[in-house]
């Protein structure tokens, strides 16, 4: 396989709060994002995936562990070749309200980069080169739409103002952190689409970050999923297989819980119960494996003493990782009874 | 269902909210009717109207909307009275011990600096009960019931819960008078997937054993699958279909109801085609002729221009407002039931 576009090393990322208190936001996360695939970072609020997103495109650093564009540590790139990684790798954040600039016109907020990074050489180009995007992401007529301010743009319109801007320096790289979920559910599917056929179009990379799984199988299929809880990758593997056979208790449960719009199917759905429904807070994780006190099929003595490291169980395929000691040593889960 | 069964009669109700470009017609003539123990989910996008109907209800309006025309008949141990026409003290009743709205955001319905002990006893002296023991002990067992420590929420802070403890509080809180109908505008958008897991089952749960009607709102359709008995589909402030819950989705028969199912993306299934639904939501100061969704429609024809289709009933209480259900018909069974990819194949949870 060619060299992975992003490649993350065993990244640690923590926030100060106050003077004493740090918060490991991110805990020993290694994952390559492969040219031109579609990987869904997945997980429940407060699981790092933002950060992680942010992280990838230079955003935030971390506060240990590499990122690695085109195999170069993105922390020693300088002069033109930082400005390449800065072109190549472009986010589409999650709130088009406050993504965009209310004092700008669309013109603007596009010709701004455009300006920038010197892919036009005048205004009037990057007027004219504004309006193609524009056309891109099927705002038109561009005429109606180019002169005017964010607040006179409905959300999915602005949304796809976002992702034309992100396109405005030709990105190999696109991070999509909940690109959709702001906007109704029967404009969610065009924006997908728009996005998955500017992918083909222009050959891009995409990581898509949602807390959806649904949305994440439809989007990725014939690519991965990574599942993410308090800071840490759990599960990684080819989309089909994570949703068909989820392997981590975690990705078990996420599954099982998702209410599915069909009445017979999800009605007779098997949820299974969590032994605790508390989500430790990051400041206070358990020991060993933070899913602990929480899982179904928790072997004491194993699971609260030590972190299991991602790696391949005996019953995955061969490019699929988990975080979960017992399945690693090829163990059969069995309900933990207290 | 019988017709004694209906607590909660909505007619021809239309709400209007004064703006500066104009009138907005959020909510157009609609009529629904709720019968005893029944979880009615209102479904649709923002701007449909679904709010703006459910704050009709308890007249809770925002002081530029105005109820236009329509009565909202409520029933109480054999009583009828219209809601609308109810006196300042009336009303007061009616709210709460008739009727509790659960709003959005759980996070922030609470005072954050009284004990929950002291926001449940407020509720209940303002309803003109004093009784300390007796709200006490009603109150434990809500706790209970939606699975919460009692004694140590009880007297907390609102701070000290989690966002899905919060929840459940306010839903405690919201059926301490007994009502016998509970309006939730999104009772679990914004609350991660296990703690909406808990909240859904604890629902259930109370329905159960209390037994009260449910409206609630939502634009999650599998939310609405999973707790509705039956569905309405709103659409630029007017019901287009409403039915039972199985007929909504597996037999809809208005395109827009369609055209939400096929934007749905389903775990159960292999890789689909999804279709969104072209175009946006209409602007209420101007809406469309006629039918309102004929911009978006696939099947619009020079009649959905011109005039707006009335609710019919095509199959026991299923009533859909389209002048093409034939042809709607025969597009669902063509891509609705398209088998998929992996059809039959489950995940192996």
């Amino acid at each position: 396989m060619s060299e992975p576009i992003l490649k993350l090393d065993g990244i640690h990322k923590t926030f100060k709060k106050g003077r004493d208190v740090t918060i490991p936001v991110l805990q020993d996360i290694s994952v390559n994002v492969n040219r031109l695939e579609i990987l869904c970072l997945v997980g429940e609020s407060g699981c790092g995936k933002t950060t992680l997103g942010k992280l990838m495109t230079g955003l935030l650093k971390p506060s240990s562990g590499k990122v690695y564009f085109e195999g170069k540590d993105v922390d020693k790139l300088r002069g033109s070749e930082f400005k390449r990684y800065r072109r190549a790798v472009q986010i589409i954040h999650q709130d088009p309200y406050a993504s965009l600039n209310p004092a700008h016109t669309i013109s603007n907020t596009l010709s701004f980069p455009l300006l920038r990074h010197k892919m036009v050489r005048s205004q009037s180009q990057a007027r004219e080169r504004a309006a193609e995007l524009l056309s891109m992401v099927d705002l038109t007529p561009v005429g109606d739409i180019i002169d005017k301010y964010p607040h006179q743009l409905s959300g999915g319109q602005r949304q796809r103002v976002s992702i034309a801007r992100a396109m405005t320096t030709e990105p190999e790289l696109i991070i999509a952190d909940e690109a959709v979920s702001m906007v109704d559910v029967s404009i969610r599917i065009g924006l997908l689409k728009m996005l998955l056929s500017l992918r083909t179009e222009m050959n891009m990379t995409i990581v898509f970050i949602t807390h959806d799984l649904a949305l994440a199988k439809y989007l990725a299929w014939y690519g991965r999923i990574a599942v993410m809880y308090l800071g840490r990758i759990v599960e990684i593997g080819r989309t089909q297989d994570v949703v068909m056979n989820p392997q981590h208790p975690y990705t078990r449960v996420l599954l099982s819980a998702i209410p599915e719009a069909d009445p017979e199917r999800t009605r007779q759905k098997e949820h299974i119960q969590l032994r605790s429904e508390d989500i430790p807070r990051l400041t206070e994780l358990p020991p060993g494996c933070a899913f602990h006190p929480r899982c179904p099929w928790y072997v004491p003595g194993v699971c609260d003493t030590t972190i299991p490291r991602l790696s391949n169980a005996p019953d995955m395929p061969s490019d699929a990782q988990v975080a979960c000691i017992p399945l690693t040593r090829g163990e059969e889960l069995a309900f933990y009874d207290a | 269902m019988a017709e004694q069964d209906v607590i909660l009669e909505v007619d021809d109700i239309s709400i209007v909210y004064q703006a500066e470009r104009g009138d907005v017609r959020a909510t157009n003539n609609v009529s629904l009717k709720l019968h005893k123990g029944e979880a009615l989910a209102l479904i649709g996008e923002s701007g449909s109207g679904k709010t703006t109907l459910s704050l009709g209800l308890i007249r809770m309006l925002p002081s530029n909307a105005r109820i236009t025309s329509g009565k909202v008949m409520y029933t109480r141990d054999g009583k009828t009275r219209n809601v609308l026409d109810l006196s300042p003290g009336d009303l007061r009743y009616f709210r709460w011990h008739d009727c509790a709205m659960v709003f959005q955001g759980a996070q922030n319905a609470f005072n954050p600096v009284l004990r929950i002990r002291q926001q449940f006893m407020d509720t209940a002296r303002s309803h003109g009960i004093n009784d300390e023991q007796k709200v006490k002990a009603r109150t434990l067992e809500l706790f209970k019931l939606v699975r919460l420590d009692p004694e140590r929420v009880y007297e907390s802070y609102p701070h000290e819960l989690s966002g899905g403890m919060k929840q459940r509080t306010l839903l405690a809180l919201g059926v301490l008078l007994d009502p016998q109908v509970v309006i939730l505008d999104e009772p679990t958008t914004a609350l991660d997937i296990l703690t909406q897991r808990a909240i859904i089952d604890v629902l259930n749960e109370m329905q159960q054993k209390l037994n009260f009607s449910i409206i609630f709102i939502s634009h999650d359709l599998a939310l609405a699958a999973e707790m509705a008995d039956r569905v309405a589909t709103m659409y630029a402030g007017q019901i287009v279909e409403i039915g039972p819950v199985n007929d909504i989705f597996y037999r809809p028969l208005h395109p827009y109801t369609l055209g939400l199912l096929r934007s749905v993306p389903r775990l159960d299934r292999g890789q689909e085609d999804l279709i969104s639904i072209p175009g946006e939501p209409p602007d209420l100061i101007s809406p469309p002729t006629g039918c309102k969704f004929h911009p978006r429609c696939q099947f619009a024809s020079d009649k959905c221009r011109t005039d707006a289709p009335p609710l019919v009933e095509y199959a026991p209480r299923h009533f859909a407002a389209c002048w093409h259900t034939d042809q709607v018909i025969a597009e669902r069974d063509a891509t609705l039931g398209a088998a998929p990819t992996f059809s039959g194949e489950t995940p192996n949870v």
